[in-house]
């Protein structure tokens, strides 16, 4: 048993933080840096690809007070395009811009929830919450060409051109940063990808789901270490805050949860690559956990800002919405404590 | 013991329903059901429809143009409104400091003051807090040196909520800096249309523009203007804060709430059912509304306590610590509900972002209303101090 970072996985940490916190443009530094290669293996170009890798790279992303949608635009279409087949070079040197659409209005959290259909190659239906979709040059999409809407079979995938006909979208900002759209298909003509796409969707959106909790958990830590920092500083009745025991008490809690939600994301790292059952049982324990503590952590570190917490310009307030809104991406605490109890029995 | 209602209780609660009917405008309600952003044009209306009714000023004597309820009337009056999605009333003016120049005013404050609130001439904020002086409000530092017939004020006020709307401020200011911290405070009534005053706005992480720094830089206040005695300001601000806690409890707020989470939960489709038939879900909000029913009947205990003549003291404390904990929980719940749809976010801040936001579920800014509803735990005497002031009491013989 060993839980330190590799030497190179700490250089790779390092240069992360370094460019995080001083890049103008963070995805070019971090495209320019190769970082995206640490999220795949050697076989598809990368030089990394365990969940190990995902975990420290999407770590120091939500530590850092910017929002990169690494994961829509290259952790998930680098995986389904490496299961299809396709070589992802220009996803991991950062040049690609690539969506994928997949969630619909019906599915909720459910994977397997696809009533979008492919007659042929022709795509029509609704995709909702496309993260990053108005800046993709392609979007891959998931659609159904034979059974019900919630069978795993008959479940394809398609890569769509943002120009295509037939494709119209509907863009928005979203709480967490950048922004998302509404995607209406009609008769829209996409390249096919492959056939029978769940268990390679199934994959992706496990890496992703462990990508969203490290970042998650780089999040918290940043939030704790700030209310650390503010309880020290701060003075009410002529003494520092942090000297309330209730208020120090409830700090120890809080770093108890970043704990938890930090050995939460080890062992989800660990069995990523394992068979889906053990794989998607430790992804579920996981997530349901980190959706429990970053609530807490979230709201009890704007409650001891008092006012300042509840504020645009200080910094706590956009961790603390990336991290409330981690509970709504790839299942929320009760998705995931349902397909636990599932997975379990 | 009895739980229900007097008739002449509920005669009063259909005739409100029945003006609520009539005179609450659809667009506005719809415009509170789904969190969006008022306006001062859509406080002002509702305002004026109330006081044509004259039912702006519930807990006003009829001799200063209230109505004078008592307390179980103006919950009743407080739970119908929010039910009705009516928007709130603004109690700056009207809760905060009507009671005040009541009680400790001139009569000529008295005279000039209260008409314009009724009638909406004067928009009124609280300046209170600064940055330095939130919890320990008594630290505060803005100074008024008296010069001739005039108070000169030099400092910052702080979360002035509407302060962007309001042309007076009552305002607490140092007057005796070399006092104890409570006894050299008084009350000043601050035109915020006088050179001097510069008001700021501050984004909230919701995007919305509710709450505003006031800069005050020389400022010339007539000392007509000074409510009671000077330095006497600490006991006229803890008066009106026993009146901020009124309705403290929010119980027509969580109703209304709860309401609109089953609505939505009716709405949104899992696994080909409605999520309010998915027992994770339907336990959660089962679960609030089983601690919403027993406050609801510690609210009418406490009140109607009130009503015989004793005034809510401590118990103040516990309805405002549950009744938020309830009413952010439920925020909580809207939130999960939509899933997904959670994301979209519309910023007040950022003009014109707000129009096109999709909606399947018909929810409204439930993640806006969230954030937003934070403050709820922070201010009007954070649930800390609530619990301080509790817990004191309790300990007040251990020794
Ligand atoms: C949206 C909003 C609107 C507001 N509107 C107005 C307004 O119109 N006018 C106005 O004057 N003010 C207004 N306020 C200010 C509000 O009253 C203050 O935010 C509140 O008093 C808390 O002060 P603070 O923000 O400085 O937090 P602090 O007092 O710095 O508190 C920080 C944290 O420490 C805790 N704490 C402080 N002292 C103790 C203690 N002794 N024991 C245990 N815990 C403690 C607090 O509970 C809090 O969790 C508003 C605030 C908000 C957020």
């Amino acid at each position: 048993m060993n839980f330190d970072l590799t030497d190179e996985q700490r250089m790779l940490q390092d240069t992360l933080r370094k460019a995080l916190a001083t890049a103008s443009d963070p995805w070019a530094a971090l495209a320019e840096l190769g970082v995206i290669g640490a999220l795949f293996d050697e076989e598809t170009g990368g030089f990394g690809g365990t969940g190990f890798d995902i975990a420290l790279v999407f770590e120091e992303l939500g530590r850092a007070d910017v929002f990169l949608s690494m994961i829509d635009r290259a952790l998930v279409p680098g995986l389904l395009l490496t299961a299809a087949g396709h070589d992802i070079a220009d996803v991991i040197a950062g040049t690609e811009k690539l969506a994928w659409a997949h969630g619909e209005l019906g599915a909720r959290y459910d994977l397997d929830w696809v009533e979008t259909r492919a007659v042929g190659d022709a795509i029509s239906g609704q995709k909702t919450v496309v993260v990053g979709a108005e800046d993709a040059d392609s979007i891959l999409v998931t659609a159904r060409h034979a059974g019900a809407a919630n069978d795993q079979a008959g479940i394809g995938l398609w890569r769509v051109a943002s120009d295509a006909a037939g494709l119209s979208l509907h863009g928005y900002d979203i709480a967490q940063g950048g922004r998302a759209a509404e995607l209406t298909l009609e008769n829209t003509p996409g390249e096919p990808l492959s056939p029978e796409a769940f268990d390679a969707l199934s994959l992706a959106v496990a890496a992703a789901t462990l990508a969203q909790m490290a970042e998650t958990l780089g999040a918290m830590e940043t939030v704790a270490a700030m209310t650390q920092d503010y309880l020290k500083t701060r003075k009410q009745f002529g003494r520092p805050i942090g000297s309330f025991q209730v208020l120090a008490h409830r700090l120890a809690d809080m770093m108890l949860e970043v704990e938890q939600a930090r050995s939460a994301v080890n062992l989800a790292a660990g069995h990523l690559h394992d068979a889906p059952v053990q794989r998607d049982l430790h992804i579920s324990a996981a997530k349901n956990l980190i959706g429990r503590a970053g609530r807490m952590i979230a709201e009890e570190a704007i409650q001891m800002h008092g006012g300042i917490g509840m504020t645009e310009e200080y910094a706590l307030g956009r961790f603390a919405k990336r991290i409330i809104m981690a509970d709504h991406r790839f299942g929320d605490t009760d998705h995931h404590l349902e397909r636990f109890i599932a997975l379990r029995a | 013991m009895d739980l229900t209602f007097a008739e002449e209780d509920e005669a009063f609660r259909a005739e409100l329903r029945d003006f609520l009917a009539e005179a609450l405008p659809r667009e506005l309600a719809e415009k509170v059901r789904l969190s969006q952003p008022l306006k001062k044009a859509d406080y002002d209306g509702w305002h004026a429809k109330l006081n044509a009714r004259g039912w702006l000023a519930p807990n006003w004597p009829k001799r200063f143009g209230g109505a004078e309820w008592g307390a179980v009337r103006r919950y009743i009056f407080e739970e119908e409104c929010a039910m009705a999605n009516a928007p709130r009333i603004v109690p700056f003016g009207l809760s905060m400091l009507g009671p005040v120049l009541q009680k400790f005013g001139s009569e000529a404050q008295q005279a000039h003051w209260l008409p314009r609130v009724l009638s909406g001439e004067d928009w009124w904020a609280q300046g209170y807090s600064e940055p330095g002086a939130g919890s320990d409000l008594a630290a505060l530092r803005t100074r008024a040196v008296r010069d001739g017939d005039h108070y000169i004020v030099n400092g910052q006020k702080t979360w002035t909520t509407l302060g962007q709307y309001a042309n007076m401020m009552f305002c607490l200011v140092r007057t005796d800096p070399d006092a104890k911290k409570q006894e050299g405070i008084s009350f000043l009534l601050i035109d915020m249309t006088a050179p001097g005053v510069e008001v700021r706005p501050i984004t909230l992480i919701d995007g919305s523009v509710e709450v505003n720094e006031v800069w005050l830089t020389d400022v010339r206040v007539p000392v007509e203007n000074l409510v009671g005695e000077e330095n006497k300001g600490w006991t006229y601000a803890k008066y009106l804060l026993t009146h901020e806690r009124t309705n403290i409890a929010g119980v027509g707020f969580s109703r209304a709430g709860l309401d609109a989470v089953k609505r939505i939960a009716q709405r949104v489709q899992m696994r080909g059912r409605p999520l309010i038939e998915n027992s994770h879900f339907a336990a959660r909000v089962a679960q609030v509304e089983i601690d919403l029913m027993a406050m609801a009947t510690t609210n009418l205990r406490i009140v109607s306590k009130a009503a015989a003549g004793q005034a809510p003291g401590l118990e103040s404390s516990l309805l405002k610590i549950k009744g938020t904990q309830i009413r952010q929980e439920i925020t909580d719940l809207a939130r999960r509900a939509v899933g997904p749809h959670a994301m979209p976010f519309a910023s007040e801040a950022i003009e014109g972002t707000n129009m096109t936001l999709p909606d399947p579920f018909d929810a409204g800014n439930v993640t806006g209303a969230y954030f937003n509803n934070r403050k709820l735990s922070i201010f009007g005497g954070s649930n800390e101090i609530q619990r301080e002031i509790f817990a004191k009491h309790m300990m007040r013989d251990a020794t």
